[in-house]
């Protein structure tokens, strides 16, 4: 058990290194000159050179790309050009506003999908089962920003009962705070859910036809038992799968969804920080996003160990 | 009154084909303690014959005669009702040990659920009744403690437990389905040492379905001949091996092969019987076997051929028997 | 291994999804085509004192803000979410398919890198390559497929060696070794027809994934630019007159919706079709 979590903590370290690498390599080296990038063409020779002292251009990538992961490593993400500010602030700032809204939505969206995903498995090849098939199909295919245009058009356009947009902040107090969270939270948790009621459903009805099931029922489990106590936790392992990797795709829809309701948080942040070519914000920013992806896959491999004990490397007799 | 009485069991299939008949208007009776063999080849319908029996066909499939067991009709009972036989009066072991326990549940577990499910032990017996029972296999819990999970075990060690789950709460029969086929040769003798012994000792009826006629020969005193859904032969295992009746039976025999350590060259060929086993949709009408059968006749392939008395508890469903015996 | 044409479309029309997905799809496939040759109005240009117009017999379903027929860009939106969907495809199965084999030829620590490789490749989900890519770049379709495509070399590597594992383990592939033939040879012309079926399920999957993913690049600006349509692009831009005029917001997300829809019943029969074995019961 021991050499399993060591084996994986170094893939991580080095995973996470790596994606360092990687976005070190896209936006700085890549490029040619950063400071030209954020600059625009038509910039001055002087403040481009302003711009690559402040920057510290002049030094040797390999110096850069270590003083930059070290300052990584310190909790140091560089100051914004754009808003003079630290990144982190900036960040700290946001989080307050995009954590909350991924956890309500991938809460939302597993308390919708793996109920459905049992029931349609229980009652397979019946009414209810088609339903929640039909339900899968259209959340998959149905883009969330649009989603989240309709919704805004039904609940604040037509019948006002929600903002469109904005955030009051937490200050405001915590009812018009989740009001303006509401929306976001379901457009951001529907397509969600579709897809991992998906999966729950085929993984139970794989998990269903295996020899154990049978084995267990001819013990005298009858169907309920057979379902909670023998196929539920086989089926779990690829549904887990499914939700770590939810997480990267829950990432990339909050940055879309806190556009279309103009939330300030860590979407938007990127955003803005492409449109104002501000380089070091995009660069800290996505390292930070991508290593937060990679921790999270991190987590659910231990999350594997504890549901399937066949992986954690027990002695045989 | 018979331990267990199957009458006129007629099974079918739901195929791309649609509805295949796949057991044919079986009958017979088993009684207290008896072990009964079935042989044949794959495909005849004998694994379908030992789910029917347990009431685990898949929910498409049609079973019409009746399966009287203690004097009920199993085949009547709802779902609850038959959840408390299963693995309570009828116990079942399966062909493929390595994918038939739950990989992620100790085995202990395993093994206790029918007993807390059945018998409603407390935790403290459950645990007694478990550890007795691993002994009881082979198992002993000071070597295989109850919290191990079956991929820590062997092919074998893991059959061993399927029985002990099987035979958990004492059932009046016990069905083992191949249940050396996927095992070592040299697993299998133990396995079926073991089986063969716990039902001696604990006089609980045995039904061993099998294609290899050496096990059956070993662990039956009656022998039951399916072919393509039909019985076509049966009665006392050393009656039927030693007289066997029925062509197929015969060709069955045959085509075991014989070691010989002699240079003589009279060693024989491999025979096997000519032809192949029809399909489920392409079943001919009369006896199934005609086709391949070498005394087959014109009224063998018209009509199904009935029950022939050969002695007392033997009988051959054929036209052409081998033997020429008085008949009724 | 293959069947002809002739049989898995037989056996195809018997199923529901493959028929009804199938016609969703043929109609996207055809309009795209069509646009090439004609649309009901030139989409490049702006009209302004037509803007906003509700559908009517001239226009057959309206105007946006620039006095653009909202049909025609549709249409030629089409044509554009294909290109982008499919080359991304190409660059998914072109690079990913070779890794798959080669991790499930070699095993190893060979084996082991590319699927790390494939791990961090899923950190950064098309929208964060994209974000990336634009800002260094700029903003494009060509962007937008590079991408799409990033993202689709880890998807199609994973189910290349998640097949081909399966297929090695096959007797037939035994006897190839013994008869001498080197990996490259066997994982060439044994193991590759034989995932073929999965590969072309799979691409009908991230065919359809790409058409989100290019919608939702474009609604944010860094997917393809004016004046060629995209149906992300025109749901952003009706954003701004969703309260004066909401069918601007509707009909683009219908079009998305309806063609993500008629690939995945597509793909889901297909599946079915093409291997039952493998079937996951629907």
């Amino acid at each position: 058990m021991r050499i399993f979590l060591i084996k994986r903590i170094f893939t991580l370290l080095l995973t996470l290194l790596v994606a360092t690498l990687v976005v070190f390599v896209v936006l700085e080296i890549l490029p040619g000159d950063p400071a030209a990038v954020m600059l625009g063409i038509n910039a001055e020779p002087e403040t481009l050179n302003a711009l690559r002292a402040q920057l510290g251009l002049n030094r040797p990538v390999w110096v850069r790309y270590l003083h930059w992961v070290a300052d990584l490593t310190t909790g140091n993400l560089g100051i914004s050009y754009t808003y003079d500010v630290p990144v982190s602030e900036l960040i700290l700032s946001r989080i307050t506003l995009s954590f909350p809204l991924a956890l309500l939505a991938m809460t939302l969206s597993t308390l919708i999908a793996i109920p459905m995903g049992i029931m349609a498995a229980s009652h397979h090849n019946k009414p209810m089962d088609f339903l929640v098939m039909s339900f899968s199909q259209m959340g998959i295919a149905i883009p969330n920003f649009w989603f989240a245009m309709l919704l805004t058009l039904l609940f604040s356009v037509t019948f006002r009962l929600l903002p469109a947009g904005g955030f009051a902040g937490w200050d405001a107090g915590i009812l018009p705070a989740f009001k303006s969270l509401l929306l976001p939270t379901i457009a951001l948790a529907l397509p969600q859910a579709a897809i991992l009621a998906r999966v729950t459903r085929s993984a139970l009805l794989e998990v269903l036809e295996e020899d154990f099931i049978r084995t267990a029922r001819a013990k005298g489990v009858n169907n309920q038992g057979t379902l909670w106590k023998h196929a539920l936790r086989n089926a779990l392992i690829p549904v887990v799968t499914i939700m770590g990797l939810q997480f990267s795709f829950l990432l990339a829809g909050t940055i879309i969804i806190e556009n279309v309701f103009y939330l300030p948080g860590i979407g938007r942040l990127i955003f803005q920080a492409i449109s104002q070519r501000d380089l070091i914000v995009v660069k800290n920013l996505v390292v930070l996003l991508a290593g937060a992806v990679i921790m999270i896959n991190f987590m659910v491999d231990l999350l594997y160990a504890a549901i399937d004990p066949r992986l954690r490397g027990g002695e045989n007799v | 009154m018979s331990l267990l009485e199957v009458q006129d069991l007629s099974v079918s299939l739901k195929t791309a084909h649609g509805l295949q008949d796949v057991i044919h208007h079986i009958n017979f009776s088993m009684d207290a303690g008896e072990t009964l063999g079935i042989v044949g080849e794959s495909g005849c319908g004998k694994s379908i014959f030992a789910l029917a029996l347990m009431s685990l066909l898949p929910t498409d499939s049609q079973t019409k005669g009746k399966i009287i067991l203690e004097g009920q009709d199993v085949l009547g009972l709802n779902s609850t009702q038959i959840c408390s036989i299963r693995g309570n009066r009828i116990g079942m072991i399966f062909q493929e040990p390595m994918t038939a326990l739950n990989p992620v549940q100790k085995i202990g577990a395993q093994i206790g659920e029918s007993i807390r499910l059945h018998l409603k032990f407390s935790r403290k017996q459950t645990l007694e009744r478990v550890t007795e029972l691993m002994d009881k296999v082979g198992l002993p819990i000071s070597r295989f403690p109850l919290n191990l999970y079956p991929h820590q075990l062997s092919g074998g060690q893991r059959q061993r437990v399927m029985i002990a789950m099987a035979i958990a709460c004492n059932p009046t029969i016990l069905i083992a389905d191949e249940p050396t086929t996927a095992l070592d040769v040299t697993v299998q003798e133990q396995i079926l040492d073991l089986i063969r012994d716990l039902a001696d000792s604990s006089g609980m009826a045995l039904i061993m379905i099998s294609h290899d006629l050496g096990v059956i020969a070993q662990t039956t005193q009656r022998v039951m001949v399916m072919y393509t859904g039909n019985i076509v032969e049966m009665g006392d295992t050393v009656d039927v091996f030693q007289n066997m009746c029925h062509p197929y039976t015969h060709g069955l025999f045959s085509a075991i092969p014989h070691v010989s350590a002699s240079t003589d060259s009279k060693r024989k060929r491999l025979t096997s019987i000519p032809g192949q086993v029809p399909e489920l949709h392409n079943r001919p009408a009369g006896c199934n076997f005609a086709d391949r059968c070498p005394r087959a006749s014109h009224k063998c392939r018209k009509n199904e051929p009935p029950a022939t008395r050969v002695s007392d508890h033997h009988r051959v469903w054929c036209y052409h028997p081998l033997h020429q015996f008085e008949s009724k | 291994m293959f069947r002809t044409l002739a049989e898995i479309l037989g056996h195809g029309l018997k199923n529901r999804s493959f028929v009804i997905g199938g016609m969703m799809s043929m109609l996207f496939f055809m309009v795209a085509f069509l646009s090439y040759f004609w649309t009901p109005y030139p989409v490049e240009n702006i009209n302004i004192a037509e803007k906003l117009l509700t559908p009517s017999s001239k226009y057959l379903l309206g105007t946006d803000h620039f006095g653009r027929d909202i049909l025609s860009m549709l249409i030629k939106g089409a044509q554009n979410s294909i290109i982008v969907a499919f080359v991304a495809i190409g660059i998914g199965i072109g690079f990913g398919v070779p890794l798959g084999l080669t991790a499930a030829a070699r095993k190893g620590w060979v084996d082991e890198l590319i699927m790390r490789f494939n791990d961090l490749t899923f950190a950064f989900p098309a929208l964060i390559s994209a974000i990336m890519i634009t800002a260094i770049l700029g903003p494009g379709s060509v962007n937008s497929i590079i991408a799409i495509g990033i993202f689709n070399v880890p998807v199609f590597a994973r189910v290349a060696r998640g097949a081909a594992l399966s297929i090695w383990k096959r007797e037939f592939i035994l006897a190839a070794r013994s008869a001498g033939k080197g990996q490259f040879k066997i994982s060439l012309e044994h193991v590759l027809p034989n995932i073929a079926s999965m590969l072309i399920v799979q691409a009908t999957i991230q065919f359809a994934l790409g058409i989100l993913a290019e919608a939702g690049l474009s609604y944010l600006g860094l997917g393809t630019q004016p004046p060629m349509p995209s149906w992300g692009k025109m749901l952003n831009e009706a954003q701004t007159f969703m309260y004066f005029a909401p069918q601007l917001a509707i009909y683009p997300g219908i079009a998305i919706a309806l063609t993500v829809l008629g690939l995945n019943l597509f793909g889901d029969g297909l599946r079915d079709v093409l291997d039952p074995k493998l079937r996951r019961s629907r």
